[in-house]
Formats: C-alpha cells, structure tokens, sequence
C-alpha cells in the first residue's frame, strides 16, 4: 500500500548536533507546557523543518512527542489537584473533530494555492488569533498586576456566569475546576477551536486555555492543567493517523520527549510557587511575541502567490531568519519567566520556613 | 527524633538509577537500530501501533527517571499549596 522505501526515505540522518538541538529544544518547550499547558511545539515543528524533515513528518512527529508529554504532565499536575479529567476529556473529544477538520481545511487549501497558500493561511490564522487572543490575555494579566489583587481568588467573568447560568435539559454535567454545572453544548465549539488550532499552528492551547478561562470559568491554573489532558487526547487520536500512514519519525519524537520530560516536570512544579496570573503572563507574551514572528512572513508568501510585488532573495532570507529567532525568543523568554518565578517562589517559601524555625526556636 | 525522621523524606536514589539505566539502554537501542526501527514505522497500517506503544513506554520509563531526577536535586512543588481553590 505504501512506498515503503519511499517514506523511510523521509526520515533524516541524525547526528549529535541534531540530536542536542532536538533535546533542548524539547526541554524548553516541555517547562512551558507544564506551566501553560501548551505551547513549544510552534517552535518544535519549523525546528524540525530546519534540519530537512518534510513538513507532515515534522508534523506528525511533534504530535507523537506530545500525547506522551502531555500525559506525565497531567499526572503530575493532577497531584497538585490542578487537572478536571472530566472537562479535559469532553473538550478533548470535540478538539479531535477539531483537529480532523483542520486538517481537511488545510488539504484543500494547499490543493487550490500550493504551498504558499497554505503557508499564508497559517500564518495570517497565527497573526489574527494570537494578536486577539494574547492580546485580550495580557491585557487581563496586565489588569490583574496593577490592580494589586493579584493575590486574591480570580473573578469569574461575566461571559462564564452567564454560561453557567444557561440551563439546557439533558446536556448539562457538573465540572470540579468551574464548581457548577454547564451544558456541555457549550463545550463542543470551544473544543473544535482548539482542535482546529491545533491543526493549523500546532498549539491547540491558545484557544483552549483562555476559552476555559473566560467562557466556562475555570481558574487558569486548572485550565493550563487540563489542556494538558486536552493535548493528550488530540494527540494520540492525530499520532495514530499519522503512524497508520508511516509519517511519525519515533526518533525525532523520542529524542524530543528524553528533553521534554525534564522540563515539563519542573514546569508543573513552577505552577505550585506563582501566582496565577503568572499563567496568563507567560501565555500572553508568548502568543504576542509569536504573533510578530508569523507577521513576518506574511509579506513572503504574499509575494509568493503574486499578490504584491515579488521580494528579492535577501530579503526572503532575512525575513526567514528573523521570524525564526524571534520563535525561538518567545520560548526563551516564556522559559525565564517561569523559571525566575519559580525561583522567587523557592525563596520566598525557603525565608518563611526559616522564620518560623526561629520563631519556634525561641 | 521520630520527628527529624518523618521531616527528612528519604530521596528516591534506587529509582532514579534503575529507571536511568533503563532509559539510557531505550535511548541507546534506539539509536543503535534507526534502519530497522524507520522501516517499520513507514510501514503505517496496522503498525501504527509501534511508534504509538514506544512513546507510551518511553513516557513511563524516562518520565519515573526525570521526575526522580528532580527530586533527587532537591527541586520539589510548593509544600504550602496543595491544592487550588
């Protein structure tokens, strides 16, 4: 059925560099997936590309080192009673939809305008979502900072009152993390959104998170941990229809995974130190950042499809490069943040244990 | 005394070595064997169960060894928030 030789012949050679670049690029992108719940595989995907793996096993391979990060990571923040399973399944369920969907949209457009169609759909998909999404997200965030109630419980929105106060006969479940009972109607487009995301820019949790947030009411450390569940379910489900058409790389994957453990767990831990604004912190400078990047390449492929003037090499070179180190960037910075309020939280704890050990001393 | 003791939590050194070592004879077979193991995941089919068993294996191994490994260092969750809410 398959032209064995063929698809084995997408697989790259892999040698210590790769491999180095591939584990640490796993470790960043899991630390921000244990905090944020998603999030890593924006860069992990063109990473991949950049070493000459075609785009559907880049894809398909980043999927596969995914569901299993995913799992551990919802394990481990499920001991911290951050995770709502029930929730996590539902929408997972709706998000698979999603992210068969997607992948059609995508076929077709790549069918009707190449790749620079394709392209350019991503990429405007990016600019658009991030830049309403993320910046709705910092702005709350930023809200959340100056009004100085940061340590106070999160208000529910007025949206997700009124979600939870609609009473739909027969479709209506009780979810711990928003402590009510909504339909789970509601569920079902949220999920899809985030599938369809998932699909397209490879990270689901953009739409998934703040949609748990603002629309249903869940407060954003056990939204961040349930999309992890989320990203458990899209990826297995997408993985097993990629593995049936031979397109999963299981090195590449694996290789990810040895780094992405390792941060994922210290990212999960970071959760239990911050404040929870802290999540929306990470994710909305994220996405802004990212949101730059993609805006980059807009001009390239427009030019590719003809619609404005053709730009010359250096450029495309430029604005290539440039896209990808400011990627890169939005991880790393999205890296520090949780790590440096991990490490005040560390200390800030580490210095009330000790007062109270002289407290009791005396 | 029985106090100090029930304070100082034991750290997980024999689990961390053995699933290390596990992990490290995975990562290395794995290596050691890309031909075979590229062939048979391109296969797809019926053997997309493969690539799908391997990460579940891999995310159980390496996963017990990199939460140890933290644990080992001393890198731990919040005591004070156990639960959210």
């Amino acid at each position: 059925m398959h032209d064995i030789a063929n698809l084995a012949a997408n697989f790259i050679n892999l040698d210590a560099v790769n491999i180095t670049y591939l584990f640490l690029v796993g470790f960043v992108g899991g630390l921000v997936s244990g905090f944020i719940g998603s999030g890593g595989a924006f860069v992990l995907t063109p990473g991949m590309m950049s070493l000459g793996v075609p785009g559907l096993v880049a894809v398909a391979s980043n999927m596969c080192h995914k569901f299993p990060k995913a799992l551990i990571g919802s394990i481990k923040r499920a001991k911290y009673g951050q995770v709502d399973v029930k929730l996590g399944v539902v929408l997972g369920i709706s998000a698979e939809a999603g992210v068969l969907y997607g992948a059609h949209i995508q076929e077709s457009i790549k069918k009707a305008f190449g790749d620079a169609g394709s392209n350019l759909y991503v990429s405007v998909s990016f600019v658009v979502i991030l830049a309403v999404v993320g910046g709705f997200v910092l702005k709350d965030a930023w809200k959340t900072y100056k009004s100085g109630n940061s340590n106070e419980e999160e208000k529910v929105t007025k949206l997700a009152r009124w979600v939870q106060s609609v009473n739909i006969p027969g479709t209506m479940v009780y979810f711990k993390s928003l402590n009510a009972r909504i339909s789970v109607l509601f569920t079902i487009p949220l999920g899809f959104a985030t599938g369809m995301l998932a699909a397209t820019i490879a990270v689901g949790g953009f739409i998934g998170v703040p949609a748990m947030i603002y629309v249903l009411g869940a407060p954003s450390l056990m939204a961040s941990a349930t999309e992890l569940v989320i990203a458990f379910v899209m990826g297995l489900g997408g993985s097993f229809k990629y593995a049936m058409h031979g397109l999963v790389d299981i090195r590449l994957a694996m290789i990810i995974l040895g780094g992405s453990l390792f941060g994922i767990q210290l990212g999960a831990m970071g959760t239990t130190y911050v404040k929870p604004f802290m999540i929306k912190v990470v994710m909305g400078v994220i996405m802004v950042i990212v949101l730059f990047s993609r805006g980059l390449m807009v001009p390239v492929y427009l030019a590719q499809l003809g619609l404005i003037q053709t730009l010359d090499v250096t450029t495309v070179k430029i604005l290539k490069s440039t896209s990808f180190l400011i990627m890169i960037a939005a991880l790393l910075i999205g890296a520090f943040i949780v790590l440096k309020a991990m490490w005040q939280g560390r200390r800030a704890e580490q210095a009330t244990a000790r007062e109270a050990f002289e407290i009791a001393k005396i | 005394m029985a106090g100090n003791s029930q304070n100082i939590k034991k750290k997980p050194y024999g689990a961390l070595l053995l699933m290390g070592l596990i992990s490290a004879a995975m990562y290395t077979f794995l290596l050691l064997n890309q031909t075979m193991i590229n062939n048979y995941t391109a296969m797809g089919g019926a053997y997309a169960f493969l690539p799908i068993a391997t990460a579940f294996l891999f995310s159980y191994v390496h996963g017990s060894f990199t939460g140890n490994f933290w644990t080992v260092l001393g890198i731990e969750a919040s005591k004070k928030k156990k639960e959210v809410k």
